[in-house]
């Protein structure tokens, strides 16, 4: 080859770099429309609807204008609330048993479960939770919601518990039982304080994932169209207000729910951004 | 008589025995160096007299280690532990908890209540038995992870004097740090033996021969020489130890 023909091959080679980069460039730029076009969509549709009643009162009867959505909005917190309270102990609890046991009969069979329960479609849990609490109590309640929830929730906290307690330094275990602390003080005054960060962040992004799920609502929480703060009662929720009322063939009902989305949709990301904030503002160093 | 007597010795990791029959008795309030070639199971003796092998499933010890005539292994694992301080390879202190905290995790993390200029007395006299505290004396609030390698190493010690051990197991204690960190920390050792027994795990052969009594040289699990340092560095008596010595080996 002389000289010249390498120096071609050369700039050949330099521009097909730039042709490269340009379409990873343009690519991941198109990863970013769909978010923004959702945001901007919902910033137009939704936040007109927004105002201190669309915040403080409930939905209005049919033909009547103004109403908001307090009861799906409180509805949705206790929901969570109680698929917090049901899932986060549970998941603590399991992930650190995986986290500290890696290889036995009792950890493979909880690890494959719990794998198996993240792909369970959430409307088939509802119906199991259906069986289980529904029909059993005899009324759709915030209970049963808040469980088929925390079924959804389980696994992302059993997994996110696991996966940061096992980038914890053994060493740092040992360091704790040389000093002849106990194995449960170590494991809960040591190890868990040490990944507290991935296991809080683990728990807000499950909340995040499950805010938005309607299907296991459905006939679990159902829904409801008053104020309800009763665990035994039907509840409303934030995504089975938007199914129900974008559905309706009623302008009033719309604006409704697109403000009731645009709230859900406000909230998720608050959710996803705290976590990212506390994974790096908690991150501990070894 | 001795503080801590280990008869019998064997440590095995599933079926492959690492410790092979090793019997010494340890000296009250003296520094016993023990070293050797890496893997021939110095780590593994040392971590037997505080019973950290119970840590790992695969582990079995048999042999008896005394410690003042009653044997470890009969007594609460817990309790043995408290009496018996480890320092680590790797500096390994607490990463969520202050200088303060770190140096009383002893306390703190067994519940054991104490008042607070108790607390800050044992604070101090650890960091100064340990020749840390003027360095931290006006950061004891701070991360103790915010430290330099060496410094955390002295934590390291420091927690382990606060909880007033009989013995101090270290283990290649300055193998991470730099020379001047070293030399403060053998300097401390010879300091600290007026009150604490002292067994340590070097790889350094000089780092022996400098603080240590009395030395055991263990080769392939086996313990080959045991006797007084000033003895052993001038006149071997296994072939072994003295090419080891003499670098031939290891
Ligand atoms: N937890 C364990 N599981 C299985 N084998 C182990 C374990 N700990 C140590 N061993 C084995 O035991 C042998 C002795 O290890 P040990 O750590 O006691 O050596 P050492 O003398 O401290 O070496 P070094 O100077 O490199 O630290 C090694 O062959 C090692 O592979
Ligand atoms: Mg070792």
């Amino acid at each position: 080859m002389t000289f010249t023909e390498a120096a071609k091959t050369l700039l050949w080679r330099q521009s097909l770099d730039k042709v490269f980069f340009g379409v990873i460039c343009f690519f991941s730029f198109l990863s970013v429309l769909p978010l923004v076009l959702i945001l901007g969509y919902l910033l137009v549709k939704g936040v007109s609807a927004l105002n201190w009643q669309f915040f403080c009162r409930v939905p209005q009867p049919l033909g009547e204008i103004g109403g908001g959505i307090a009861n799906a909005l409180l509805g949705s917190l206790i929901l969570l609330a109680v698929a917090f309270l049901l899932a986060v102990p549970l998941g603590l609890l399991v992930g650190i048993y995986l986290a500290e046991n890696k290889k036995n009969w009792l950890a493979d069979c909880a690890r494959l479960s719990v794998e198996i329960l993240q792909s369970v479609p959430s409307i088939v849990i509802g119906l199991v939770v259906y069986t289980w609490l529904v029909l059993p109590l005899k009324t759709f309640s915030a209970l049963a919601g808040g469980a088929a929830l925390a079924l959804m929730m389980l696994p992302v906290s059993v997994r996110s518990t696991e996966e940061t307690l096992r980038l914890i330094p053994l060493e740092l275990k040992e360091a704790a039982l040389a000093l002849g602390v106990p194995y449960y003080r170590t494991i809960l005054r040591v190890i868990v304080p040490s990944g507290l960060s991935g296991i809080v962040t683990g728990v807000l992004l499950s909340l995040a994932r499950v805010a938005g799920e309607t299907a296991p609502l459905l006939f679990t929480a159902f829904g409801n169209p008053f104020l309800s703060l009763a665990l035994f009662r039907p509840i409303e929720s934030l995504p089975h207000l938007i199914f129900y009322y974008a559905t309706s063939p009623y302008a009033e009902w719309h604006r409704l729910a697109w403000g009731a989305s645009f709230v859900l949709v406000v909230g998720v990301l608050f959710l996803n951004l705290t976590a990212k904030f506390l994974t790096r503002r908690w991150r501990v160093r070894f | 008589m001795s503080i801590l007597a280990i008869q019998n010795l064997y440590v095995s990791f599933l079926e492959n025995t690492v410790v092979k029959n090793v019997s010494m008795d340890i000296e009250e309030k003296k520094v016993t160096a023990i070293m050797g070639p890496s893997g021939c199971g110095k780590t593994t003796v040392l971590r037997s007299v505080n019973r950290m092998h119970e840590l790992s499933a695969h582990a079995s010890v048999t042999g008896k280690v005394l410690l003042r005539g009653e044997d470890l292994y009969a007594l609460d694992a817990i309790l043995v532990r408290r009496r018996i301080g480890m320092v680590f390879q790797r500096p390994n202190p607490f990463p969520t908890m202050s200088i303060y905290d770190n140096v009383v995790a002893g306390y703190l993390l067994n519940g054991l209540r104490l008042g607070k200029p108790e607390l800050d007395n044992l604070v101090e006299e650890s960091l100064s038995s340990a020749a840390l505290w003027d360095e931290v004396k006006d950061s004891l609030r701070r991360r103790g992870a915010f430290l330099s390698g060496g410094q955390q190493q002295r934590l390291c010690i420091a927690r382990a004097l606060a909880m007033r051990p009989e013995i101090l197991l270290l283990d290649e204690p300055t193998s991470a740090l730099d020379p001047k960190a070293t030399a403060s920390i053998e300097e401390l050792l010879v300091q600290l033996k007026k009150t604490v027994t002292i067994l340590l795990v070097t790889h350094n052969i000089a780092q022996a021969s400098r603080v240590s009594d009395f030395t055991a040289f263990m080769y392939l699990g086996e313990l080959v020489e045991f006797g007084a340092s000033a003895k052993m560095f001038t006149a071997p008596q296994d072939k072994r130890t003295e090419e080891y010595l003499t670098g031939k080996f290891g």
